[in-house]
Parts: structure tokens; sequence; C-alpha cells
């Protein structure tokens, strides 16, 4: 085996030179917004930037939603299927495939041609852009849930509380949802990860989102896009390591697969 | 919350009498209550998914007027429209044969390849931030590194003397477009072909070596055809995460590049074409092939679970 050592390092360091040489090229590009020095002028532009913050806030608001309605929705939702339908499992689990086959770009079409004008124009309000946001996230959320509660012995768990005379409110509040803190915690940041910078669905939408917002910064301006990117980047390193650390004990590989933002 | 208030609501009576009798008329009736918990979950999926996806279904064989046609589906033999699915296809293919092999090389290395276990927890949680690193702040990085005036392009001049551009080479033509697309298709290969790899059981090398098998008999005859399904599935996955990939190359090209998200979000935003049957036949087209790779998908995840538990 130890001839073939050689031959797997030059795999690993060929992939971490794939990753990690755009990144440091970026960096160094965003540092060059001064002439001759290296300089943090670019950061300091975009955070000084009124639309910067506007922009982000109205990204953050509208994942915050995205996230209240999605657990709102697929928590009782995968609860429920664990405990009284496991039979429907394998319907729902398709379910979780269709966001793959209709991607974003599709969705946001069927969406605006569906709700633009009466009976339901909805296409003013920002309810559209969270429905949307809901089901691009889906299936990151269901698939948190659904491991978070096979990691846990969910009937067993029921039976004890119920024996000892919880009802389901009790049973929800102080078993189940416990429980279930580190699969919401992630379902939540990668939400969050994937919401605040979506360029499809705000685009085609109108919605002046950070997504829209960077898009338009890299056709104007030469430097500050790059600093954009590293603060992206910064933000889901954040997000998803931190579920990652949270979740190492779990062993959750499911949590990173995606393609949400492509 | 209101599923759940709701159901809490109906879970005590329910709840009476735990456990399911078959046969049972009253356990069937049960049975068939406890389907309508999932009501509000597949009311929302119906009016936000199924139905657009609908509604576009149908406005590709209307036209104008609403009357039925099959036109818009001849249209999307127009050169021009054929020209974006042949190409949006070769971008496709080609990152995710690329990020494939790449992918499935870093994998193996990281799982049976020998290299210390820590590096294989790191390359996970990489590969699980590389994975979602996407979308316009990809593009931007890939400006920043091989654009016109990116450090790579400039170090490569300065050290080398090569001029990436005058080699033929352009970041918002096909290969750079692929290139970048490739960034997010690595990482996404390394999730999910990993548990096929640490599924590959030591037992059967250490058999296939005791019967006298080669390295090279083993890889052909146990290694390759026990994975093949596996890789496959993780290649039909790659391409169709290409397929339906936007933001990354509207960001990159400004929306220049003729691929087919790009061609039905210039028509959404009704910027060309002006005929929206046509646009609908586009996405008509685009789920197709995009059910025909889950499809397949779904097929060979079946065929490689038999090995991998």
């Amino acid at each position: 085996m130890k001839r073939k050592t050689g031959l797997s390092w030059l795999w690993l360091l060929l992939g971490i030179a794939y990753f990690f040489i755009p990144l440091a090229a970026t960096f160094l590009f965003s540092l060059r917004g001064k002439k001759g020095v290296f300089s943090f002028v670019a950061y300091a532009n975009v955070f000084a930037d009124p639309l910067f913050l506007k922009t982000f806030g109205f990204s953050l608001r509208m994942a915050i939603l995205t996230v209240a309605a999605g657990l709102a929705l697929i928590v009782p939702t995968t609860i429920w299927l664990h405990l009284k339908v496991p039979k429907a499992r394998p319907v729902v689990e398709i379910f979780t495939l269709l966001p793959f086959v209709i991607p974003p770009i599709i969705l946001a079409y069927g969406l605006i041609r569906l709700y633009a004008k009466p009976p339901i124009a909805l296409v003013q309000s920002p309810v559209l852009l969270v429905a949307g946001y809901v089901i691009i996230s889906f299936p990151y959320i269901y698939r948190s849930v659904d491991a978070g509660l096979r990691a846990m012995d969910l009937r067993g768990l029921t039976e004890a509380a119920q024996s000892l005379g919880a009802g389901w409110l009790a049973l929800m509040l102080r078993v189940v949802l416990p429980n279930l803190r580190t699969a919401l915690l992630s379902a939540t940041f990668l939400t969050l990860a994937i919401v605040i910078g979506e360029l499809t669905l705000a685009n085609l939408l109108a919605w002046p989102a950070f997504g829209p917002y960077m898009a338009q910064m890299g056709r104007n301006r030469a430097y500050e896009p790059a600093a954009l990117s590293i603060i992206s980047f910064g933000l889901t390193w954040g997000a998803i390591g931190l579920i990652q650390a949270l979740t190492r004990s779990g062993r959750d590989k499911a949590s990173g697969i995606g393609a949400g933002a492509h | 919350m209101t599923a759940l208030a709701e159901r809490e609501a109906a879970g005590p009576a329910r709840e009476s009498e735990p456990g399911p009798r078959a046969g049972h008329p009253r356990a069937d009736v049960k049975r068939s209550l406890s389907w309508l918990g999932l009501v509000p979950f597949f009311l929302f999926a119906f009016a936000f998914m199924l139905l657009p996806a609908s509604s576009i279904l149908v406005g590709s064989f209307q036209d104008a007027e609403g009357a039925f046609t099959l036109a818009n589906l001849a249209n999307l033999f127009r050169p021009s429209i054929l020209n974006s699915y042949i190409v949006t296809i070769k971008v496709s293919a080609t990152t995710a044969l690329l990020g494939g092999l790449l992918g499935f090389l870093i994998a193996y290395a990281i799982t049976l390849g020998g290299l210390p276990k820590p590096l294989k927890s790191f390359m996970s949680t990489f590969s699980g931030v590389a994975s979602n690193f996407a979308g316009v702040p990809l593009a931007f990085a890939f400006i920043a590194t091989l654009g016109r005036m990116g450090v790579l392009t400039v170090f490569l001049r300065t050290a080398f003397g090569i001029e990436l551009y005058d080699a033929g080479f352009n970041l918002y033509s096909f290969w750079g477009l692929s290139l970048t697309y490739t960034y997010f298709q690595i990482p996404l290969m390394i999730l999910i072909i990993e548990p096929a790899l640490e599924g590959m059981k030591r037992e059967w090398r250490e058999a296939a070596e005791n019967l006298g098998a080669t390295s090279l008999q083993y890889w052909l005859k146990v290694g390759l055809p026990v994975l093949m399904p596996a890789f496959l599935a993780a290649f039909i996955l790659l391409f169709g995460n290409a397929f339906g990939a936007y933001a990354t190359a509207y960001a990159l090209t400004g929306g220049l590049i003729n691929l087919v998200t790009i061609l039905i979000g210039a028509q959404v935003k009704g910027n060309v074409l002006h005929d929206p049957n046509l646009g609908y036949a586009l996405a008509l087209g685009m789920i197709i092939i995009m059910t025909a790779c889950i499809l397949a998908y779904s097929w060979l995840q079946k065929l490689s679970s038999r090995w991998v538990k």
C-alpha cells in the first residue's frame, strides 16, 4: 500500500489547489482597490454603500421568513410521517427530489405564469418569493429533520413520555424538539446560507435582494465584487462550518449535499 | 406553526388506541385519517411546485391565443435553440466528467488511499462548504482569478510569459464556464461518492489477493463492477446539477452565453424572443431532461445500494 500513498497525496493536493487558488486569488484581487498598494479600500466601499445594507437586510428578512415557514411546514410533517404514516415516506421522498427536476429558473417561470394575474395575483407580494424559497430549501430542511429523527428512538421516546402522562404538547416541546435541536440548527443555517445569496428567484421576480445587487456590482465595479465574494464566502463558511461542527457527532452526511444556489 | 397546532389538536383523539390493526374497519378509517396530517405539506407543494410546473407544461402546448398546438415543440429544433441545448449538454457533460473524475480520485485518496485519518474529516467538511459556494460569488472569484486582469492570468504572464487569452482561453466562454462549474462539481462528487467508497470491504480485496489476483484484476473484476452504478449515479446527478445552473453563468457572462437556463431567464424578463410559448417549450425540454436524469439516478442508486449498506 505504501507506493499508493504518494499518488493519494497528489490527488489531494490537486484538489486543495483547485479549491484554494481561486479563493487566494480573489482575496489578493480584492486588496487592489488602491493603485500600487494593498488596501481594504474595496471592503470599505462595499460597507459604505447604502444599497449593500439595504439589500442584505432584505435578503436576511426573506431568509428568516423562509426558515420560519419551512420549519413550520416540514418539521410537523416529518414527525407525523415517522410516527403515524411511515408508508407515506416514499411519496414524500419523491417530493424531496422534485426541486432537482424543477430547478429555480423553471420554478420562477412557473410561479410568474401562474400567479401574475387574477384570480391570484401574488407577484407583487413577498409571499411568492418566500414560498419559492421554501420549495428550494425544502430538500435540505427535510433531510436534516429526517436524519435527526432517525438518530433518535422516536417511537420509544413517545411511548415513554406518554406512559409518564405527557400530552402531545409536552411530548413535542420537552422531548422531540430538544432532541432535534442540532438538526433544526443545521437546517436553519443551511437555509440562511442558500437564501441570502440567491439570485435566480429574486432576479426573475424583480426583488431588490442581495443576489441581484451582487450581480449588478459585478457589472459596474472591478474590485468590490471580489470583496463581496470574500464576504459571502466567509458567511457560507461560517454557516456551514457551524453545522458540520454541530453534527460531527451525529455523522449527518446529507447536510452538505445540494445544489440550491447554482 | 399552524400545522403543528392543528395536529396537536387532532392528535390525542386518534392516539387513544395506538398500534395498527390490519383488517379492523375502524383501524382502516384511522389509517386513512392519519394521511390527513400530511395535507398541509402536500397542499403547499402542490400550489407552489407542482401547479407552476404543470402550467409550464400546458403552456408549451398552447399558442398565443391558448389553442392547442405542437408548433412550440417543433420550434425547439430551430438551429439557435438546438444549439443552446447542445452547448448546455456539452458544459454539463464536461463538468460532470471533470468534476466526477477529480472528485472520485480525491474521495479515493482520503478513504482508501492510506492518508492520515484527520484529512478525511477535513476534506468532508470542506466539501460541504465548497459545494455550496456557487452562484454570483463563485463567478466573481473566477473573474478575479482567470479574468483578463485576474491574479492567475497576470501571474502566468509575468512569471512564465504565458498569455492565456492569446492562447485562445476566454473565461466568458465554454472552457471558462466549465472550469467555474467544476469548482462546485468536485466537492459535490466527493460528498456523493464517499459513502460508496467506504462500503468497499477490505475483505474483498484480501479474498481476491489470496486467490492470486493482481491489483489490476481486482479492480477490473471486483472494484469497478461494484462501484460502477454509484459512479454513474453520481455522474448523472452532477450532469443535472450543471444543467439547471443559472446564477453562476448569469453572473459570469452577464447573460451572454447561449445556455438553456440563460435563454429561459431572458424570456421571463422579456428581453428576447417575444414568444412566451416558445419559452414554455424551452422549459419543458429542460424538465424532460431533468426527469430522465432523476429516474436514471434513482434506478442506479438502487443497483448500487445492493453493495453499499
